[in-house]
């Protein structure tokens, strides 16, 4: 842009210089990311998840031990974690199990390692079915309005007076013990229920959206041009709307991970998983729930997954405020 | 106006009825009967227990009963349609408009869902108010304090709060608290049931947990519906007119900032009906959240049903309540209608 023939004369070459010099061009993607850099806390909540997924990834390499291999004679019941010394040999903290044990001997530490798997799963699959129902519904209702806004307009009404967490309980209670209930240890469940009532939100969001966008001028002068409801909806529409789905995608993460740990906690979750070699073998919301019935003889039982659960969700809730602020700035609660 | 208000109160029939419908049919179709336990009752019990409690009608419709009346030589039509609705789903439909959620099947029918309901729901709705009150005297002044003093310590340490608030699930920070209030101070869940009558202390700390989210949300929206009317140009003619520093904090900016903080009073509610299912788990509140989860454990069909209904009843009242009110608060949303 700057390459300016050495024949021009001269203020041009100034006014070209001094134009590139105020500004290179910018898309509003890398704009939006150099926002979100800003943002410090939204960077330490991005460094931690991602931290996180290698932890989950390669938890087998990390875990010192196995999560489920029960050896009380080894690891003894109820050892305290490592720094804590205890009269008794059997519960004194030693450095093979960083967090001590449980009642039946499990690594608490590895046990930890392993929950990160079923929180990150739980917390992104669900997101992921959630999107790809809610957009293109809600772009629907938006664009076409009609019978099908009205019938989405009444459900997300339905769906608001029903508390979530009520309608999670009722779901597991209803088809947690048939077989479909227990495929994947009863994820397969959590997932379809965390999409079926989270799907609804999302697509009010964007059938807003796409209300407000298609009396935009840029999408006039598209129809205009003779654009088909197709190519208005994802060329023009969709690009647009982009900003407050991701942010919404990142609200939704945090809250199937806390409807995962609240559901186990009641014991009407995840079922333990007592295969030695098991790739989801426990939950933190497991881990709280053991941890609650034995925190007077090993309190890190239930300090570590209840740790574990309040960075994550703080993290995702960091990484939403700041893509909040970088995508769409008109809301800043 | 009065149109408006009649609609949306009237709004509240078909979602209960959706509720209730949804919430019925999931539950028949649980595992299980009602009678169902670890020593199988002999078939003759189950038999008279189920006539006792119409559950050997069927389903949908019963044309059968019609028959039966038409045989008798009934022919009013209200009777006949009653008899034709003289199902499972339609008499439990109909029981749910008058308040009655039919017996626990856990306690053989010795109590009503409702009667349960009546006795437990005292200490949550104490519990909830505890929390409501915390919410509203803790957060609003934290949001009003850290916008005034806007990027100072008290504004950083206010909003670190909050963010840890709005984002740790109640349940975490609730079995946080009390793990470290027991190792270190010596409390336990209050378990007596007599300390849970009146408002005694026993509802200070499960409150104030289940209020903590709902207060971290209340200051994180003051403190930027507070940002957003400092900038506003009245604000610079109150400030220009001469009216005292205190007065534009308190008549300005503070009654407009309110306004969106109404909003949220609405999903506040579901909140805290929902955190108190939690709440009164890990402090071993009598109430009726605990008394859902230990029906979920004893399988308590009805009870879960009726609980659920009953919760979200009160989740759609308050949704209505706030909506409504925002047209009484706010003259410019009144206007748009």
């Amino acid at each position: 842009m700057a390459t300016v023939a050495p024949t021009a004369p001269a203020l041009d070459q100034q006014a070209e210089v001094s134009l590139s010099r105020v500004r290179a061009s910018r898309s509003l993607r890398s704009d939006a990311w150099r926002q979100f850099r800003r943002n410090k806390m939204a960077m330490v909540g991005l460094g931690y998840l991602i931290f996180l997924s290698f932890v989950a990834i390669f938890a087998p390499a990390i875990a010192p031990n196995n999560p489920v291999q029960t050896d009380v004679r080894v690891a003894g019941k109820y050892r305290q974690a490592a720094w804590i010394e205890n009269p008794n040999p059997a519960k004194s903290g030693t450095w093979d199990y960083p967090l001590g044990t449980d009642g039946i001997g499990r690594d608490v530490f590895s046990r930890l390692v392993y929950g990160t798997r079923i929180s990150l799963v739980v917390g992104f699959i669900p997101m992921v079915v959630i999107l790809l129902i809610g957009v293109p519904i809600g772009l629907a209702a938006g664009f076409a309005g009609g019978w099908l806004d009205n019938a989405l307009m009444r459900l997300t009404d339905i769906v608001y007076a029903f508390p979530a967490l009520l309608f999670f309980i009722i779901m597991q209670i209803s088809l947690g013990d048939t077989g479909f209930g227990r495929l994947l240890n009863g994820l397969v469940l959590l997932f379809v229920t965390l999409s079926i009532v989270n799907w609804t939100g999302v697509a009010r969001l964007v059938r807003g959206e796409t209300l407000a966008l298609k009396e935009k001028e840029f999408v006039e002068a598209a129809r205009a041009s003779g654009a088909g409801a197709g190519r208005l909806i994802t060329r023009h529409i969709l690009p647009n709307a982009l900003g407050p789905i991701i942010v919404a995608g990142a609200f939704i993460v945090p809250g199937a991970i806390i409807a995962e740990a609240v559901l186990t906690y009641l014991g009407i979750g995840l079922r333990p998983d007592v295969n030695l070699n098991a790739p989801f073998p426990t939950s933190w919301g497991q881990m709280i729930q053991d941890g609650q019935k034995s925190y007077r003889n090993q309190s890190w039982i239930l300090i570590a997954p209840s740790v574990a659960v309040a960075l994550i969700t703080l993290s995702f809730t960091f990484v939403g405020d700041g893509l909040r602020d970088a995508l769409d700035p008109r809301e800043n609660a | 106006m009065f149109g408006y208000v009649l609609r949306r109160t009237l709004w509240i029939v078909p979602v209960v009825v959706t509720v209730a419908a949804v919430t019925f049919f999931l539950m028949y179709r649980a595992p299980g009967g009602p009678w169902s336990q670890e020593k199988p009752l002999p078939a003759s019990t189950v038999r008279t227990l189920n006539a006792k409690f119409g559950l050997d009608k069927p389903l949908w419709i019963n044309p059968e009963a019609v028959q039966a009346k038409r045989d008798d030589g009934v022919n009013n039509p209200l009777t006949l349609g009653r008899a034709y609705l003289d199902s499972q789903f339609f008499n439990y439909m109909i029981g749910v408009f008058r308040f009655d959620l039919g017996p626990s099947y856990a306690s053989k029918g010795a109590e009503t869902v409702q009667s349960v309901i009546i006795q437990k729901f005292p200490v949550s709705a104490k519990i909830g108010l505890v929390g409501i009150i915390f919410a509203i005297v803790v957060g609003l002044p934290l949001g009003v304090v850290s916008a005034l003093r806007q990027n100072t310590w008290i504004d950083y340490a206010s909003l670190f709060t909050s963010t840890i608030g709005v984002s740790v699930p109640t349940f975490v920070s609730g079995l946080l608290l009390l793990l470290f209030l027991s190792q270190n101070f010596g409390v336990s869940p209050v378990r007596r049931p007599e300390a849970w009558e009146g408002l005694g202390r026993a509802y200070l700390l499960p409150g104030i947990v289940l209020g903590l989210g709902t207060m971290s949300y209340i200051a994180r929206l003051t403190r930027a519906s507070m940002l957003e009317v400092k900038r506003q140009d009245y604000l610079r003619t109150a400030r220009a007119k001469g009216v005292a520093p205190q007065g534009v904090v308190r008549s300005h900016m503070l009654r407009n900032a309110l306004i969106p903080i109404i909003t949220i009073l609405g999903p506040a509610a579901a909140d805290l009906v929902t955190g108190s299912i939690i709440i009164e788990t890990i402090f071993s509140a009598p109430g009726l959240g605990r008394e859902f989860v230990d029906s979920i454990s004893k399988r308590d069909y009805s009870m879960i049903m009726g609980t659920a209904i009953f919760y979200s009843v009160l989740i759609a009242i308050a949704n209505v309540t706030v909506d409504l009110s925002y047209g009484f608060i706010d003259p410019r949303i009144r206007v748009r209608r």
